[in-house]
């Protein structure tokens, strides 16, 4: 795979992430106390940080095949559920993943919760409202910043670009103290789905012991079947769906609307 | 003491496997055949893809139908 490859799929997936688990921060320091959700923001990077760093070198001396084989089966099966949710959302099946109702709705939950001190921490709720938010969400991203990294040799490369989305992501929230609804998450999340499925659907039958037609150069042709797939599939359920409700305004077909 | 063990459970399950548990058994199925194939030195590369091919439109189709009355 090719850096920038490798770079656009850690980063896309993991800005992803990281747009949820900033809604998730943002909530709990605007409704409870700023102090104790930032402590929690940072025990959950601490906590993500010893992960990295116990299962990084561990995931290094695993066989390559058998790397290939489970990290393959499972981005495939995470990349097919990501991308059934998005194309569910574009095809208008599904609510659209609408971070200022998220917001709106974690912010009301903890404004009802009542106030407890525990130890250094003042307010409980708020610290453990943002650790798990961030450690549940970022768990996925160390598995593919790991495994993609792993895979393909680079792990500094998939580390950069995860460090990087985080730091993007965590500076728009810094900046506007409001939920990231403006960042085209839906969109997103259908971007790395294709990649998911593909990187999982090529690392795994190389994983399995089957050998592909031009090796590394089917894997661009895998990343295109999916994605066309995945387009047609989203044109098809729309118009079923639109069929079902005669009413519904026709939208055209695009990546943005996704 | 049961509660969070079930809890752990439920995460992992949600984490791994996801809105559709037949999802994850049909990847695990395919890998088993695609190394199966290999193994009857037939070229197995084909075997994920149609997998695909196959689970993405037919997982979309059990989230979108209908659901029976009777079934709730």
């Amino acid at each position: 795979m090719s850096g920038g490859a490798l770079f656009l799929a850690v980063f896309l997936a993991c800005a992803v992430e990281a747009v949820e688990a900033t809604t998730i921060v943002l909530a709990a320091g605007t409704a409870r106390d700023w102090r104790s959700a930032t402590t929690g923001l940072f025990a959950a990077l601490v906590t993500l940080a010893v992960l990295i760093v116990a299962l990084g070198p561990a995931l290094s001396a695993v066989p390559l095949h058998a790397l290939r084989l489970i990290v393959g089966g499972l981005l495939l099966v995470f990349g097919l559920q990501w991308l059934r949710k998005a194309i569910l959302r574009a095809s208008g099946h599904k609510a659209q993943h609408d971070e200022e109702q998220i917001y709106a709705t974690e912010l009301a939950a903890a404004q009802a919760a009542p106030h407890e001190q525990r130890g250094f921490v003042t307010d409980w709720y708020a610290f453990t409202l943002a650790y798990k938010g961030v450690v549940l969400e970022g768990l996925e991203v160390v598995f593919i910043a790991l495994t993609f990294g792993t895979n393909d040799h680079n792990l500094p490369l998939a580390s950069a670009a995860a460090g990087a989305a985080v730091l993007v992501v965590a500076a728009a929230g810094i900046a506007v103290r409001a939920p990231l609804g403006r960042v085209p998450e839906n969109s997103m999340k259908f971007v790395v789905g294709v990649m998911l499925t593909a990187f999982g659907t090529f690392w795994g039958a190389e994983g399995a012991g089957a050998r592909w037609p031009g090796d590394d150069a089917s894997l661009p042709v895998v990343v295109a079947a999916v994605a066309v797939l995945a387009f047609a599939l989203v044109a098809f359920l729309r118009r079923a769906h639109g069929d079902s409700r005669p009413a519904a305004p026709a939208v055209p077909l695009s990546v943005s609307n996704l | 003491m049961i509660a969070r063990l079930r809890q752990f459970g439920a995460f992992w399950y949600d984490f791994v496997i996801g809105d559709d548990w037949q999802v994850a058994a049909g990847v695990v199925i395919a890998l088993a055949a695609t190394y199966g194939l290999h193994r009857a030195a037939v070229p197995a590369w084909w075997v994920l893809p149609v997998a695909v091919l196959l689970l993405l439109p037919y997982s979309l189709w059990r989230a979108t139908k209908p659901k029976r009355p009777d079934a709730e």
